[in-house]
């Protein structure tokens, strides 16, 4: 044993191949698969959103059948979710958080290997599902029952399964990043030094800790509802359909800013960088985030304003979804005050960056006008809420990830991405954005239901545009993925640091960033 | 300039880009037909314009700063990243404004569920896929269900002006009057949802909601379920005719006579070819939606009907399944005895079965 270890100490050595993969414990290769299983799945789930608005393309029924439509709907929701964009977050947690608090990896290394390879068969049950008899889950990524008892597929259970296994590598993997923020720190970083990112995410990853297991709760009263004859939902057993709701969106409305937190953090790191100016009002940042977090789990009825809840459950609910505009409000402001008043460059990233406060704000301000219960009686469960969650999640979430992207990939690959193709990038995602999502404001103002494969001719005219410009968002994203694959194959050399404004101790290590790295902690002053 | 027709200037620039010449560019919530859906429309205009002032200032500010405060045109940073007087205010005002958002809007969520003192009430339930209404005050009640054709769906025929918004069996209401809506489902969860009416209450299986309405000029008002309810959830609209008092009763008292010639049909004895003929019609617009128009179904979920057990067995099971459901087949006991026993008849007697028997209208109601 003794001797292995010396080995392992002489050249840094570890397995080649689909070895190297597979057992891999080092954080910054399971951050790499992390994130191109995030990649692989947002290519997935994009191109069945690219069903859904070809058969929106024009009324009447064309390419998709109604129910195969559900079963778009619902899969690009539950794999853009639990497949994209929490796996991204991950990644970045894994690559960035030791080495921005200044550790050599996670607390738990092996943990965290079982976390990601915990991934691929919940993937592969999810996939297959769409292949099995009954056809894949069709009943929304909710999973309101009684439809999703009605429906007999396996596919459903399938489905049930895949989120069980998510959810317990979600939490193993928040115990491991909060457990190395709390102990792992190089000396001298205090908790109010870390990067904001840090701080985000340590956030995160108590909600994922608060919510998963809510989450398990109620998919294992639907599973044995389905199978075993509960009836946790169903009235004719004394059960209630609407309970299930309450259990869901308890968890739902957490994940929501399990799914923004950290981008908050993303943008945090860049927009400083790239205004050469400290970031402002960190503190408040920093309790504005806590506050969001715990927010997070008052409100989440608000989902559910035309159940017919009393009137005091309603006021309630509202009440307290209003306030949660005071915290974000104030990130927006620190945002743009950071940028006030600074050397502004605008690189690829702080491109994106900048696109998110802007988007993520229109996104935040028709979740206001949400909040307000009798015009969420109008808009809920129309293309209103279809435009206002993809304002947070795409323009929010998904635009804060490329934009990181951009930030670290001269840290991960040791050489600069191809600026020019970036900003071709940049531009083509959020032009086709908004040429696909705008529109759907007014669609849903004028009264069009979401989930639905066909519609009245009045919406015509928004949907065909929407169409468009979703075939052009979807196939700028090969540009991306172009981008990424130069970028790893060469490029000009990234120094150890290439942005003259960034600050952090990811930049005190070379670029590439080596296998191992702060063995030795630094000293933060 | 009011705000609805700075609207649809927009609306008129942006149809310089339509693709056809009837292109229509709804922009923002329908004409409100009842004082809450105006109350709405108010309040979404509130809301709408201090998000677009709140807007214009932030962003106002950015656009500024990253015009100006570039390093391309050499601006040297400054080091500021704290100022806690701006910080407070920037907390405090947003708290205002929202006091001032949130006191309209409760008023409105008061006035929403006041049910008490209505004038009628109507109870609706959803099942996949159309509305059964029933006036409880007149014992009258009927299905409504999609009217555009299969051909217009599938773009074999041209669409028409109301496509996949018509019904066969509208509701109607009297105007002026508060109308209670009981809501309840058979199956799924649905929504009823009448943009114009500023009404839209989920309908749950095993409970009863309520809202309520009260129309203020006759017209025909129409929406759609709201809650995903499966494979045809877009596919079962609501219209509401509202009418003045003296047409409404009028129309009543017509449905009130055809449900006492509806219950006298029940009474006389049926022949099978009477029964077979009445039943196609109930057939193709109750049933062939999933079991399709030919009878082979959709298997697994809507399993086919030619040869089936159910439909060439016993006639006493086949009845049960008709009036009580099982699995995803919901009940239809709200079709009326002459319609079941004409349904029930024509399965074992068409799409390719040939079981011979019938079933009377007074058996049906015996069973119930």
């Amino acid at each position: 044993m003794s001797t292995t270890t010396a080995t392992h100490h002489d050249d840094h050595g570890h397995p080649t191949g689909l070895m190297r993969w597979l057992a891999s414990t080092n954080h910054k290769d399971i951050g790499t698969l992390y994130l191109w299983f995030s990649f692989f799945m947002f290519f997935f789930a994009g191109a069945l959103a690219l069903g859904i608005r070809a058969e929106l393309f024009e009324p009447g029924l064309q390419f998709v059948e109604p129910e195969n439509f559900n079963r778009l709907t619902t899969l690009h929701g539950l794999i853009m979710i639990f497949g994209a964009v929490m796996p991204a977050f991950v990644g970045f947690a894994n690559w960035m958080i030791p080495l921005m608090i200044g550790t050599s990896d996670l607390a738990f290394p092996r943990l965290n290997n079982m976390s990601f390879w915990l991934m691929i068969p919940a993937a592969i049950l999810l996939i297959a599902s769409i292949f099995v008899p009954g056809g894949a889950i069709a009943g929304g990524w909710t999973m309101y029952p009684p439809l999703s008892v009605q429906n007999q597929s396996m596919a459903v259970d399938m489905s049930i399964l895949a989120l069980h296994i998510l959810g317990i590598s979600s939490i193993v993997g928040s115990i491991n990043i909060i457990t190395t923020i709390l102990n792992m720190r190089a000396p001298g970083m205090t908790m109010m030094k870390m990067p904001l990112f840090v701080w985000t995410w340590f956030i995160t990853a108590f909600l994922l800790i608060a919510s998963m297991p809510v989450l398990a709760g109620a998919l294992t009263m639907l599973l044995t509802d389905r199978n075993f004859g509960t009836t946790f939902f169903d009235a004719a057993g004394g059960g209630d359909p609407v309970l299930w709701q309450h259990v869901f969106w308890f968890f739902g409305h957490p994940e929501v800013y399990i799914m923004i937190l950290p981008a908050f953090g993303l943008i945090s790191t860049v927009i400083p960088t790239f205004s050469r100016k400290p970031l402002f009002g960190y503190a408040s940042m920093v309790y504005a985030t806590a506050a969001i977090a715990l927010l997070s789990f008052i409100v989440w009825a608000h989902h559910m304003f035309t159940t017919g809840m009393p009137v005091a459950g309603q006021l309630f609910f509202m009440y307290s979804t209003m306030l949660i505009s005071i915290p974000t409000g104030v990130k927006v402001f620190n945002w743009v005050a950071t940028m006030w008043r600074g050397a502004m460059t605008f690189e690829t990233p702080m491109l994106f960056s900048v696109a998110v406060v802007f988007l993520f704000t229109i996104g935040g301000f028709s979740g206001l006008v949400c909040a307000i219960l009798p015009v969420d009686i109008q808009v809920q469960d129309t293309y209103y809420v279809v435009a206002h969650f993809h304002y947070v999640l795409f323009s929010g979430a998904v635009m804060s990830i490329m934009g990181a992207v951009y930030y670290w990939l001269p840290k991960w690959t040791g050489h600069m991405y191809d600026e020019t193709l970036g900003k071709w990038h940049f531009w083509l995602t959020t032009i086709a954005f908004n040429v696909t999502f705008f529109p759907m404001h007014f669609t849903g103002l004028a009264g069009m239901p979401r989930r639905i494969p066909d519609y009245s001719l009045q919406f015509a005219e928004f949907n065909m545009i929407s169409s468009i410009g979703a075939f052009a968002l979807g196939i700028s994203q090969l540009l991306f993925l172009y981008v990424v694959i130069k970028c790893i194959k060469g490029g000009q050399t990234a120094g150890d640091k290439p942005w003259d404004g960034a600050e952090g101790l990811e930049w005190q290590v070379p670029s590439p960033a080596p296998f191992h790295t702060f063995e030795t902690p630094p000293t933060v002053k | 300039m009011n705000k609805r027709t700075l609207l649809s200037l927009v609306a008129t620039l942006l149809s310089f880009f339509a693709i056809n010449a009837h292109a229509a560019y709804a922009l923002n919530l329908k004409a409100p037909a009842t004082e809450i859906a105006d109350q709405i429309y108010d309040l979404h205009m509130l809301i709408l314009w201090v998000c677009v002032g709140i807007f214009v200032v932030v962003f106002g500010l950015m656009f500024y700063s990253i015009l100006k405060h570039r390093k391309s045109v050499g601006h040297q940073p400054a080091q500021f990243h704290e100022n806690h007087v701006l910080e407070i205010i920037w907390t405090i005002i947003p708290i205002v404004i929202l006091v001032s958002m949130a006191y309209p809007a409760t008023k409105t969520i008061l006035a929403m569920k006041d049910t008490t003192e209505a004038d009628m009430s109507i109870k609706v339930t959803g099942s996949q896929w159309k509305w059964a209404y029933q006036y409880l005050e007149n014992d009258v009640s009927f299905i409504s269900t999609l009217s555009t054709s299969q051909d217009q769906i599938r773009n074999k025929a041209e669409k028409g002006e109301n496509y996949l918004l018509e019904v066969d069996n509208p509701l109607v209401v009297p105007v002026g009057k508060k109308v209670r809506v009981l809501l309840t489902a058979d199956d799924v969860i649905h929504a009823w949802w009448v943009p114009e009416f500023g009404v839209k209450q989920d309908a749950i299986p095993g409970f009863v909601r309520e809202t309520w309405f009260r129309v203020e000029k006759p017209g025909t008002y129409r929406g759609q379920c709201a809650e995903l309810c499966g494979k045809d959830h877009g596919y079962m609209p609501i219209v509401v005719e509202a009418m003045e008092q003296a047409d409404y009763d009028s129309w009543m008292s017509t449905k009130v006579d055809a449900a006492k010639a509806e219950a006298a049909g029940a009474d006389k004895e049926w022949a099978l070819a009477d029964l077979v003929e009445k039943g196609k019609e109930v057939y193709t617009k109750n049933c062939a939606m999933c079991h399709q128009p030919t009878g082979a179904g959709m298997p697994p979920a809507f399993p086919a009907l030619t040869g089936s057990a159910v439909a060439t067995g016993p006639i006493e099971g086949h009845l049960d399944i008709v009036l009580n459901g099982k699995n995803a087949m919901p009940k239809w006991d709200a079709l009326s005895d002459t319609d079941i026993a004409a349904v029930i008849t024509y399965e074992r007697n068409a799409l390719g079965n040939s079981v011979g028997d019938m079933i009377q209208p007074s058996a049906v109601k015996a069973a119930r």
